[in-house]
Protein backbone atom coordinates (compact mmCIF):
# COMPACT_ATOMS: atom_id res chain seq x y z
CA UNK A 1 0.00 0.00 0.00
CA UNK A 2 2.92 2.05 0.91
CA UNK A 3 4.95 1.26 -2.28
CA UNK A 4 1.55 2.80 -4.58
CA UNK A 5 1.71 5.72 -2.49
CA UNK A 6 4.90 6.86 -3.24
CA UNK A 7 4.04 5.77 -6.99
CA UNK A 8 1.05 7.83 -7.49
CA UNK A 9 2.60 10.80 -5.05
CA UNK A 10 5.95 11.17 -7.56
CA UNK A 11 3.09 10.49 -10.63
CA UNK A 12 1.06 13.19 -9.49
CA UNK A 13 4.40 15.70 -9.11
CA UNK A 14 5.87 14.92 -11.99
CA UNK A 15 2.23 15.26 -13.83
CA UNK A 16 2.06 19.19 -12.09
CA UNK A 17 5.56 19.77 -13.55
CA UNK A 18 4.92 18.18 -16.59
CA UNK A 19 1.61 20.51 -17.21
CA UNK A 20 3.19 23.56 -16.18
CA UNK A 21 4.48 25.79 -18.87
CA UNK A 22 7.44 27.06 -19.61
CA UNK A 23 8.77 29.82 -18.26
CA UNK A 24 10.02 32.04 -20.66
CA UNK A 25 6.96 31.92 -23.28
CA UNK A 26 8.87 34.22 -25.94
CA UNK A 27 10.85 33.17 -28.60
CA UNK A 28 14.12 32.94 -28.08
CA UNK A 29 16.00 35.71 -29.93
CA UNK A 30 17.99 34.31 -32.82
CA UNK A 31 21.69 33.65 -31.74
CA UNK A 32 23.13 34.33 -35.51
CA UNK A 33 22.52 36.88 -37.92
CA UNK A 34 20.20 34.70 -40.68
CA UNK A 35 21.28 36.84 -43.68
CA UNK A 36 25.08 36.44 -43.30
CA UNK A 37 24.65 32.94 -43.03
CA UNK A 38 22.46 32.68 -46.00
CA UNK A 39 25.41 35.23 -48.27
CA UNK A 40 28.13 32.63 -46.39
CA UNK A 41 26.59 29.44 -47.83
CA UNK A 42 26.43 30.79 -51.48
CA UNK A 43 29.83 32.20 -51.31
CA UNK A 44 31.59 29.20 -49.42
CA UNK A 45 28.78 26.12 -49.12
CA UNK A 46 31.62 23.50 -47.99
CA UNK A 47 33.15 25.61 -44.67
CA UNK A 48 30.71 26.43 -41.85
CA UNK A 49 30.03 29.57 -41.12
CA UNK A 50 31.79 31.39 -38.52
CA UNK A 51 30.02 32.28 -35.24
CA UNK A 52 29.20 35.95 -34.01
CA UNK A 53 29.36 37.59 -31.05
CA UNK A 54 25.45 37.56 -30.75
CA UNK A 55 26.16 33.57 -30.63
CA UNK A 56 27.70 34.19 -26.97
CA UNK A 57 26.05 36.79 -25.53
CA UNK A 58 22.98 36.09 -22.93
CA UNK A 59 20.16 38.12 -24.39
CA UNK A 60 19.61 41.32 -22.41
CA UNK A 61 15.84 41.84 -20.68
CA UNK A 62 13.44 43.50 -22.92
CA UNK A 63 12.47 47.28 -21.83
CA UNK A 64 9.95 47.51 -19.08
CA UNK A 65 6.36 49.22 -19.45
CA UNK A 66 6.86 50.66 -15.61
CA UNK A 67 10.09 52.47 -14.23
CA UNK A 68 11.85 48.72 -12.15
CA UNK A 69 12.98 49.40 -8.75
CA UNK A 70 16.02 48.17 -8.72
CA UNK A 71 19.60 49.28 -11.57
CA UNK A 72 20.76 46.32 -12.88
CA UNK A 73 24.97 47.36 -12.71
CA UNK A 74 27.63 45.85 -15.24
CA UNK A 75 30.98 47.05 -14.66
CA UNK A 76 33.75 45.51 -16.17
CA UNK A 77 37.51 46.21 -16.77
CA UNK A 78 39.97 44.63 -19.53
CA UNK A 79 41.38 41.73 -16.54
CA UNK A 80 37.82 41.48 -14.42
CA UNK A 81 34.25 41.89 -14.64
CA UNK A 82 34.24 43.53 -11.63
CA UNK A 83 30.45 43.81 -11.11
CA UNK A 84 28.10 41.47 -13.21
CA UNK A 85 24.42 41.88 -12.99
CA UNK A 86 24.03 43.21 -9.50
CA UNK A 87 21.04 45.01 -9.07
CA UNK A 88 21.65 48.49 -6.97
CA UNK A 89 19.70 51.66 -5.94
CA UNK A 90 22.00 54.05 -8.00
CA UNK A 91 25.32 55.04 -9.31
CA UNK A 92 27.38 57.95 -9.78
CA UNK A 93 29.35 57.88 -13.16
CA UNK A 94 31.86 60.75 -13.58
CA UNK A 95 30.69 61.70 -17.43
CA UNK A 96 33.04 64.62 -19.19
CA UNK A 97 30.16 66.63 -17.97
CA UNK A 98 30.43 66.57 -14.85
CA UNK A 99 28.85 63.69 -12.08
CA UNK A 100 26.06 61.99 -13.34
CA UNK A 101 23.30 60.57 -11.19
CA UNK A 102 21.96 57.40 -12.66
CA UNK A 103 18.57 55.80 -11.03
CA UNK A 104 16.40 53.13 -12.37
CA UNK A 105 14.48 54.64 -15.60
CA UNK A 106 17.00 56.45 -16.55
CA UNK A 107 16.61 57.77 -19.93
CA UNK A 108 18.71 55.76 -22.90
CA UNK A 109 22.50 57.74 -22.59
CA UNK A 110 25.82 57.09 -24.03
CA UNK A 111 28.47 58.72 -21.39
CA UNK A 112 32.00 59.44 -21.74
CA UNK A 113 33.48 59.24 -18.91
CA UNK A 114 36.69 61.22 -17.69
CA UNK A 115 38.95 60.23 -14.82
CA UNK A 116 36.96 60.17 -11.89
CA UNK A 117 35.44 58.25 -9.00
CA UNK A 118 32.59 55.91 -9.88
CA UNK A 119 30.14 54.76 -6.73
CA UNK A 120 27.70 52.31 -6.65
CA UNK A 121 24.66 52.77 -4.18
CA UNK A 122 23.42 49.55 -2.70
CA UNK A 123 21.00 50.63 0.26
CA UNK A 124 23.31 51.71 2.69
CA UNK A 125 26.24 50.70 2.01
CA UNK A 126 28.51 52.65 -1.19
CA UNK A 127 31.40 51.62 -2.87
CA UNK A 128 33.37 53.95 -4.63
CA UNK A 129 35.84 53.23 -7.70
CA UNK A 130 38.69 55.24 -9.46
CA UNK A 131 38.06 54.69 -13.23
CA UNK A 132 40.63 56.22 -15.49
CA UNK A 133 37.95 56.61 -18.55
CA UNK A 134 35.80 54.93 -20.66
CA UNK A 135 32.07 54.96 -21.52
CA UNK A 136 28.95 54.14 -19.63
CA UNK A 137 25.64 52.68 -21.92
CA UNK A 138 22.49 53.45 -19.82
CA UNK A 139 19.73 51.59 -21.74
CA UNK A 140 16.36 51.63 -21.72
CA UNK A 141 15.42 48.38 -19.58
CA UNK A 142 17.11 50.05 -16.80
CA UNK A 143 20.81 47.93 -17.73
CA UNK A 144 23.27 50.19 -16.91
CA UNK A 145 27.18 48.78 -18.45
CA UNK A 146 29.89 51.02 -17.45
CA UNK A 147 33.22 49.91 -19.68
CA UNK A 148 36.37 51.07 -18.33
CA UNK A 149 40.02 50.99 -18.56
CA UNK A 150 41.18 50.75 -15.18
CA UNK A 151 39.36 50.96 -11.93
CA UNK A 152 40.78 50.71 -8.23
CA UNK A 153 39.00 51.23 -5.39
CA UNK A 154 39.06 54.37 -3.68
CA UNK A 155 40.53 53.06 -0.07
CA UNK A 156 44.11 51.51 -2.42
CA UNK A 157 45.45 55.16 -3.72
CA UNK A 158 48.16 55.87 -2.28
CA UNK A 159 47.89 59.70 -1.36
CA UNK A 160 52.05 60.72 -1.20
CA UNK A 161 52.27 59.19 -4.46
CA UNK A 162 49.42 61.24 -5.74
CA UNK A 163 50.83 63.96 -4.74
CA UNK A 164 54.07 63.54 -6.00
CA UNK A 165 52.42 62.56 -9.83
CA UNK A 166 50.80 66.03 -9.56
CA UNK A 167 54.19 67.77 -8.76
CA UNK A 168 55.67 65.75 -11.33
CA UNK A 169 53.03 66.29 -13.86
CA UNK A 170 52.89 69.79 -13.72
CA UNK A 171 56.10 70.71 -14.12
CA UNK A 172 56.68 68.57 -16.74
CA UNK A 173 53.39 70.82 -18.26
CA UNK A 174 55.37 74.06 -17.72
CA UNK A 175 58.31 72.26 -19.62
CA UNK A 176 56.84 70.92 -22.56
CA UNK A 177 57.45 72.25 -26.06
CA UNK A 178 55.50 70.35 -28.88
CA UNK A 179 51.68 69.80 -28.63
CA UNK A 180 52.35 66.42 -28.04
CA UNK A 181 54.27 66.30 -24.58
CA UNK A 182 52.16 69.20 -23.72
CA UNK A 183 48.76 66.74 -23.94
CA UNK A 184 50.35 64.15 -22.13
CA UNK A 185 51.75 66.35 -19.37
CA UNK A 186 47.73 67.66 -19.44
CA UNK A 187 46.38 63.89 -19.38
CA UNK A 188 48.53 63.27 -16.43
CA UNK A 189 47.91 67.01 -14.62
CA UNK A 190 43.97 66.20 -14.63
CA UNK A 191 44.19 62.01 -13.85
CA UNK A 192 46.24 63.64 -10.74
CA UNK A 193 44.13 66.27 -9.89
CA UNK A 194 41.20 63.97 -10.17
CA UNK A 195 42.84 61.16 -8.25
CA UNK A 196 43.48 63.76 -5.09
CA UNK A 197 40.06 65.16 -5.35
CA UNK A 198 38.82 61.16 -4.93
CA UNK A 199 40.89 61.25 -2.10
CA UNK A 200 39.92 64.43 -0.27
CA UNK A 201 35.68 63.72 -1.62
CA UNK B 1 87.31 -18.03 -48.11
CA UNK B 2 87.70 -21.68 -47.19
CA UNK B 3 90.50 -20.60 -44.87
CA UNK B 4 87.83 -17.75 -43.69
CA UNK B 5 85.31 -20.84 -43.38
CA UNK B 6 87.35 -23.42 -41.25
CA UNK B 7 88.53 -20.23 -39.06
CA UNK B 8 84.86 -19.68 -38.33
CA UNK B 9 84.34 -23.61 -37.52
CA UNK B 10 87.33 -23.78 -35.62
CA UNK B 11 86.27 -20.75 -33.36
CA UNK B 12 82.42 -22.43 -33.24
CA UNK B 13 84.05 -25.50 -31.41
CA UNK B 14 86.17 -24.09 -29.29
CA UNK B 15 83.41 -22.13 -27.84
CA UNK B 16 80.72 -24.56 -27.99
CA UNK B 17 81.52 -26.32 -24.76
CA UNK B 18 81.47 -23.61 -22.78
CA UNK B 19 77.86 -22.99 -21.81
CA UNK B 20 77.21 -19.68 -24.27
CA UNK B 21 73.58 -18.68 -22.51
CA UNK B 22 71.75 -17.34 -25.38
CA UNK B 23 71.88 -13.94 -23.94
CA UNK B 24 75.30 -13.36 -24.24
CA UNK B 25 74.55 -14.74 -27.59
CA UNK B 26 72.20 -11.88 -27.99
CA UNK B 27 73.99 -9.09 -26.81
CA UNK B 28 76.85 -10.20 -29.12
CA UNK B 29 74.62 -10.35 -31.59
CA UNK B 30 73.11 -6.96 -30.72
CA UNK B 31 76.97 -5.03 -30.23
CA UNK B 32 77.67 -6.21 -33.68
CA UNK B 33 76.88 -4.26 -36.97
CA UNK B 34 78.05 -6.07 -39.36
CA UNK B 35 77.36 -9.18 -41.66
CA UNK B 36 79.31 -11.40 -39.55
CA UNK B 37 78.85 -11.69 -36.02
CA UNK B 38 81.57 -12.31 -33.28
CA UNK B 39 80.99 -16.19 -33.35
CA UNK B 40 80.99 -15.98 -37.07
CA UNK B 41 77.19 -16.27 -37.70
CA UNK B 42 75.57 -14.06 -40.22
CA UNK B 43 72.97 -11.84 -38.45
CA UNK B 44 70.42 -9.29 -39.97
CA UNK B 45 71.40 -6.03 -39.37
CA UNK B 46 69.18 -4.22 -36.56
CA UNK B 47 71.36 -1.01 -36.46
CA UNK B 48 69.15 0.42 -38.21
CA UNK B 49 65.68 -0.28 -36.46
CA UNK B 50 67.81 0.84 -33.45
CA UNK B 51 68.30 4.02 -34.68
CA UNK B 52 64.78 4.55 -35.78
CA UNK B 53 63.80 3.50 -32.17
CA UNK B 54 66.05 6.08 -30.56
CA UNK B 55 64.37 9.05 -32.65
CA UNK B 56 61.25 7.97 -32.47
CA UNK B 57 61.73 7.78 -29.00
CA UNK B 58 63.41 10.84 -28.43
CA UNK B 59 60.34 12.85 -30.54
CA UNK B 60 57.97 10.96 -28.22
CA UNK B 61 59.75 12.83 -25.52
CA UNK B 62 59.97 16.17 -26.83
CA UNK B 63 56.34 16.46 -28.10
CA UNK B 64 55.22 15.30 -24.60
CA UNK B 65 57.46 18.02 -23.27
CA UNK B 66 55.82 20.40 -25.65
CA UNK B 67 52.22 19.09 -24.14
CA UNK B 68 53.20 20.16 -20.86
CA UNK B 69 54.54 23.12 -21.83
CA UNK B 70 51.32 24.23 -23.83
CA UNK B 71 49.17 22.94 -21.31
CA UNK B 72 50.81 25.14 -18.23
CA UNK B 73 50.72 28.21 -21.17
CA UNK B 74 46.84 27.55 -21.06
CA UNK B 75 46.17 27.47 -17.38
CA UNK B 76 47.81 30.87 -17.46
CA UNK B 77 45.83 32.31 -20.43
CA UNK B 78 42.27 30.85 -20.00
CA UNK B 79 41.79 32.63 -16.66
CA UNK B 80 42.48 35.82 -18.12
CA UNK B 81 40.43 35.20 -21.33
CA UNK B 82 37.90 34.20 -19.04
CA UNK B 83 37.56 37.54 -16.80
CA UNK B 84 38.18 39.31 -20.30
CA UNK B 85 34.87 38.17 -22.12
CA UNK B 86 32.39 40.33 -20.36
CA UNK B 87 34.85 43.45 -21.91
CA UNK B 88 32.98 43.44 -25.35
CA UNK B 89 29.23 42.48 -24.52
CA UNK B 90 28.10 45.86 -23.36
CA UNK B 91 29.31 46.89 -27.14
CA UNK B 92 27.28 44.10 -28.91
CA UNK B 93 24.74 44.74 -26.37
CA UNK B 94 24.35 48.63 -27.27
CA UNK B 95 25.03 47.96 -31.20
CA UNK B 96 23.91 44.79 -31.95
CA UNK B 97 26.09 42.98 -34.58
CA UNK B 98 25.79 42.97 -38.21
CA UNK B 99 27.89 40.50 -39.86
CA UNK B 100 25.96 41.01 -42.97
CA UNK B 101 25.96 44.42 -43.12
CA UNK B 102 27.05 46.09 -46.73
CA UNK B 103 30.02 48.34 -47.13
CA UNK B 104 31.93 49.82 -49.45
CA UNK B 105 35.67 49.47 -47.62
CA UNK B 106 35.80 46.29 -45.71
CA UNK B 107 38.82 45.39 -43.46
CA UNK B 108 39.58 41.62 -42.56
CA UNK B 109 42.04 41.59 -39.54
CA UNK B 110 42.73 38.07 -39.31
CA UNK B 111 44.06 36.82 -35.94
CA UNK B 112 46.70 33.80 -36.21
CA UNK B 113 50.09 32.26 -34.18
CA UNK B 114 53.55 32.99 -34.66
CA UNK B 115 54.83 29.29 -33.76
CA UNK B 116 53.65 26.31 -35.36
CA UNK B 117 52.81 22.91 -34.49
CA UNK B 118 49.04 23.58 -33.35
CA UNK B 119 47.05 21.55 -35.13
CA UNK B 120 44.86 23.31 -37.70
CA UNK B 121 43.22 26.46 -36.00
CA UNK B 122 45.50 28.44 -38.51
CA UNK B 123 44.40 27.09 -41.39
CA UNK B 124 40.54 27.36 -40.23
CA UNK B 125 41.20 31.07 -39.82
CA UNK B 126 42.69 31.39 -42.92
CA UNK B 127 40.12 29.51 -45.32
CA UNK B 128 37.09 31.40 -43.25
CA UNK B 129 39.22 34.86 -44.04
CA UNK B 130 39.77 34.00 -47.86
CA UNK B 131 35.93 33.17 -47.91
CA UNK B 132 34.85 36.21 -46.10
CA UNK B 133 36.82 38.03 -48.60
CA UNK B 134 34.46 36.80 -51.83
CA UNK B 135 31.58 37.56 -49.47
CA UNK B 136 32.62 40.97 -48.93
CA UNK B 137 34.00 41.25 -52.24
CA UNK B 138 31.98 42.82 -55.44
CA UNK B 139 31.58 46.03 -57.91
CA UNK B 140 32.90 49.07 -56.21
CA UNK B 141 33.61 47.48 -53.00
CA UNK B 142 37.09 46.61 -51.25
CA UNK B 143 38.36 44.42 -49.00
CA UNK B 144 42.06 44.66 -47.32
CA UNK B 145 43.59 42.10 -44.93
CA UNK B 146 45.44 42.69 -41.75
CA UNK B 147 47.62 40.08 -40.50
CA UNK B 148 48.15 39.42 -37.33
CA UNK B 149 51.23 36.17 -36.57
CA UNK B 150 53.51 34.88 -38.77
CA UNK B 151 51.47 31.90 -40.28
CA UNK B 152 48.65 33.63 -41.35
CA UNK B 153 50.83 35.98 -43.12
CA UNK B 154 52.73 33.15 -44.83
CA UNK B 155 49.32 31.33 -46.05
CA UNK B 156 47.85 34.31 -47.51
CA UNK B 157 50.88 36.17 -48.87
CA UNK B 158 50.65 33.02 -51.86
CA UNK B 159 47.34 34.26 -53.42
CA UNK B 160 46.62 37.74 -51.71
CA UNK B 161 49.66 39.49 -51.93
CA UNK B 162 48.37 42.63 -53.12
CA UNK B 163 45.64 42.80 -50.74
CA UNK B 164 47.47 42.78 -47.60
CA UNK B 165 47.48 46.04 -45.92
CA UNK B 166 49.57 45.34 -42.50
CA UNK B 167 51.49 42.69 -41.01
CA UNK B 168 51.94 42.16 -37.21
CA UNK B 169 54.38 39.72 -35.40
CA UNK B 170 55.82 38.78 -32.64
CA UNK B 171 52.05 39.34 -30.62
CA UNK B 172 53.51 36.99 -28.01
CA UNK B 173 56.54 37.81 -26.84
CA UNK B 174 55.26 39.84 -23.51
CA UNK B 175 52.07 38.82 -21.83
CA UNK B 176 49.23 39.83 -23.91
CA UNK B 177 48.08 43.18 -21.98
CA UNK B 178 45.50 45.87 -22.97
CA UNK B 179 47.69 48.81 -23.35
CA UNK B 180 50.00 46.56 -26.00
CA UNK B 181 46.61 45.81 -27.63
CA UNK B 182 45.66 49.45 -28.01
CA UNK B 183 48.54 51.22 -29.05
CA UNK B 184 48.19 48.17 -31.91
CA UNK B 185 44.74 48.79 -32.11
CA UNK B 186 45.73 52.83 -32.87
CA UNK B 187 48.50 51.25 -35.62
CA UNK B 188 45.73 49.39 -37.22
CA UNK B 189 43.49 52.39 -37.41
CA UNK B 190 45.77 55.17 -38.09
CA UNK B 191 46.90 53.22 -41.23
CA UNK B 192 43.59 52.01 -43.28
CA UNK B 193 40.63 53.25 -44.01
CA UNK B 194 37.68 51.27 -43.42
CA UNK B 195 33.59 51.19 -43.39
CA UNK B 196 33.45 48.07 -41.70
CA UNK B 197 36.23 45.62 -39.79
CA UNK B 198 35.72 42.22 -39.30
CA UNK B 199 38.13 40.42 -36.74
CA UNK B 200 38.43 36.40 -37.90
CA UNK B 201 39.77 34.66 -34.61
CA UNK B 202 39.15 31.29 -32.79
CA UNK B 203 36.87 31.40 -29.86
CA UNK B 204 38.06 28.97 -26.73
CA UNK B 205 34.99 27.11 -26.12
CA UNK B 206 36.69 24.31 -24.69
CA UNK B 207 40.29 22.62 -24.26
CA UNK B 208 39.43 20.45 -27.72
CA UNK B 209 36.69 22.43 -29.43
CA UNK B 210 37.49 26.23 -30.87
CA UNK B 211 34.96 27.71 -32.74
CA UNK B 212 36.11 29.95 -35.66
CA UNK B 213 34.02 33.32 -35.16
CA UNK B 214 33.82 36.76 -36.49
CA UNK B 215 33.60 40.19 -35.06
CA UNK B 216 32.40 43.13 -36.98
CA UNK B 217 32.93 47.16 -36.03
CA UNK B 218 31.57 49.63 -38.03
CA UNK B 219 33.13 53.11 -38.64
CA UNK B 220 31.01 56.04 -36.92
CA UNK B 221 29.74 57.22 -40.48
CA UNK B 222 28.21 53.65 -41.12
CA UNK B 223 26.61 53.67 -37.51
CA UNK B 224 24.94 56.77 -38.33
CA UNK B 225 23.74 55.42 -41.70
CA UNK B 226 22.63 52.25 -40.75
CA UNK B 227 20.89 53.60 -37.49
CA UNK B 228 18.84 56.09 -39.66
CA UNK B 229 18.09 53.06 -42.09
CA UNK B 230 16.34 51.32 -39.21
CA UNK B 231 16.83 47.88 -38.35
CA UNK B 232 19.06 47.13 -35.49
CA UNK B 233 20.28 49.86 -34.72
CA UNK B 234 17.21 51.70 -35.49
CA UNK B 235 17.65 52.92 -31.67
CA UNK B 236 20.52 54.19 -31.20
CA UNK B 237 18.96 57.41 -31.82
CA UNK B 238 16.95 57.40 -28.61
CA UNK B 239 20.31 57.42 -27.03
CA UNK B 240 20.86 60.43 -25.55
CA UNK B 241 24.82 61.57 -25.57
CA UNK B 242 26.60 62.55 -22.76
CA UNK B 243 30.36 64.48 -22.99
CA UNK B 244 31.78 65.61 -25.98
CA UNK B 245 31.24 68.27 -28.41
CA UNK B 246 29.23 66.22 -30.79
CA UNK B 247 27.47 63.19 -31.60
CA UNK B 248 30.16 62.67 -34.31
CA UNK B 249 33.11 62.62 -31.84
CA UNK B 250 31.78 60.41 -29.24
CA UNK B 251 31.00 57.57 -31.80
CA UNK B 252 34.49 58.25 -32.98
CA UNK B 253 35.62 57.63 -29.36
CA UNK B 254 33.32 54.45 -29.15
CA UNK B 255 34.23 53.06 -32.74
CA UNK B 256 37.80 53.46 -31.68
CA UNK B 257 37.16 51.69 -27.99
CA UNK B 258 35.13 48.88 -29.14
CA UNK B 259 38.03 47.66 -31.73
CA UNK B 260 40.66 47.57 -28.88
CA UNK B 261 38.07 45.71 -26.27
CA UNK B 262 37.18 43.03 -29.10
CA UNK B 263 40.77 42.89 -30.46
CA UNK B 264 41.78 42.47 -27.07
CA UNK B 265 39.19 39.94 -26.14
CA UNK B 266 39.87 38.39 -29.87
CA UNK B 267 43.45 38.19 -29.09
CA UNK B 268 43.43 36.26 -26.06
CA UNK B 269 40.92 34.25 -27.57
CA UNK B 270 43.38 32.76 -30.22
CA UNK B 271 46.03 32.34 -28.04
CA UNK B 272 43.85 30.16 -26.06
CA UNK B 273 42.59 27.98 -28.46
CA UNK B 274 46.62 27.99 -29.70
CA UNK B 275 47.65 26.55 -26.40
CA UNK B 276 44.93 24.04 -26.31
CA UNK B 277 45.34 22.78 -29.82
CA UNK B 278 48.95 22.35 -29.91
CA UNK B 279 48.30 20.30 -26.70
CA UNK B 280 46.08 17.93 -28.70
CA UNK B 281 48.34 18.07 -30.99
CA UNK B 282 51.44 17.28 -29.77
CA UNK B 283 49.01 14.43 -27.00
CA UNK B 284 48.38 12.90 -30.68
CA UNK B 285 51.55 13.14 -32.08
CA UNK B 286 53.10 11.00 -28.21
CA UNK B 287 51.06 8.65 -28.74
CA UNK B 288 51.77 8.16 -32.41
CA UNK B 289 55.17 7.63 -31.71
CA UNK B 290 54.70 5.28 -28.72
CA UNK B 291 52.33 3.52 -31.34
CA UNK B 292 55.48 3.35 -33.52
CA UNK B 293 57.85 2.48 -31.23
CA UNK B 294 55.64 -0.81 -30.47
CA UNK B 295 56.06 -1.68 -33.90
CA UNK B 296 59.66 -1.33 -34.01
CA UNK B 297 60.45 -3.15 -31.09
CA UNK B 298 58.10 -6.09 -31.80
CA UNK B 299 60.49 -5.78 -35.50
CA UNK B 300 63.38 -5.39 -33.76
CA UNK B 301 63.16 -8.53 -31.44
CA UNK B 302 61.55 -10.50 -34.59
CA UNK B 303 64.81 -10.19 -36.01
CA UNK B 304 67.02 -10.43 -33.01
CA UNK B 305 65.82 -13.91 -32.65
CA UNK B 306 65.87 -14.94 -36.07
CA UNK B 307 69.49 -13.98 -36.17
CA UNK B 308 70.27 -16.13 -33.06
CA UNK B 309 67.83 -18.92 -33.50
CA UNK B 310 70.36 -19.15 -37.27
CA UNK B 311 73.26 -18.59 -34.95
CA UNK B 312 71.96 -21.78 -33.06
CA UNK B 313 70.83 -24.06 -35.65
CA UNK B 314 74.24 -23.24 -37.27
CA UNK B 315 76.19 -24.02 -34.30
CA UNK B 316 74.15 -27.61 -34.21
CA UNK B 317 73.77 -28.63 -37.13
CA UNK B 318 78.08 -27.59 -37.16
CA UNK B 319 78.40 -29.76 -34.40
CA UNK B 320 76.71 -32.84 -35.36
CA UNK B 321 77.55 -32.84 -38.23
CA UNK B 322 81.27 -33.00 -36.60
CA UNK B 323 80.20 -35.77 -34.37
CA UNK B 324 77.41 -37.91 -35.84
Amino acid sequence: MYRHASRRLIQVLGDRGRRRSFSTGLPAPPSEDAAFVEAWRKVAPNIDPPKTPLAFMKPRPPTPSSIPSKLTVNFVLPYQSEISNKEVDMVIVPATTGQMGVLPGHVATIAELKPGVLSVHEGNEVTKYFVSSGFAFIHANSVTDIVAVEAVPVDRIDPSLVQKGLADFTQKLNSATTDLEKSEAQIGVDVHSALNAALSG
Amino acid sequence: MAMAAFRREGRRLLLSPVSYNSSVAARSAILSDSELGPMGARSVSTQAVRNRMKSVKNIQKITKAMKMVAASKLRAVQVRTENSRGFWQPFTALLGDNPSVDVKKNVIVTITSDKGLCGGINSTSVRVSKALYKLTSGPEKETKYVILGEKGKVQLVRDSKNSIEMNITELQKNPLNYTQVSVLADDILKNVEYDALRIIHNKFQSVVSFLPTVSTILSPETVEKESEAGGKLGSLDSYEIEGGDTKAEVLQNLAEFQFSCVLFNAALENACSEMGARMSAMDSSSRNAGEMLDRLTLTYNRTRQASITTELIEIISGASALTG
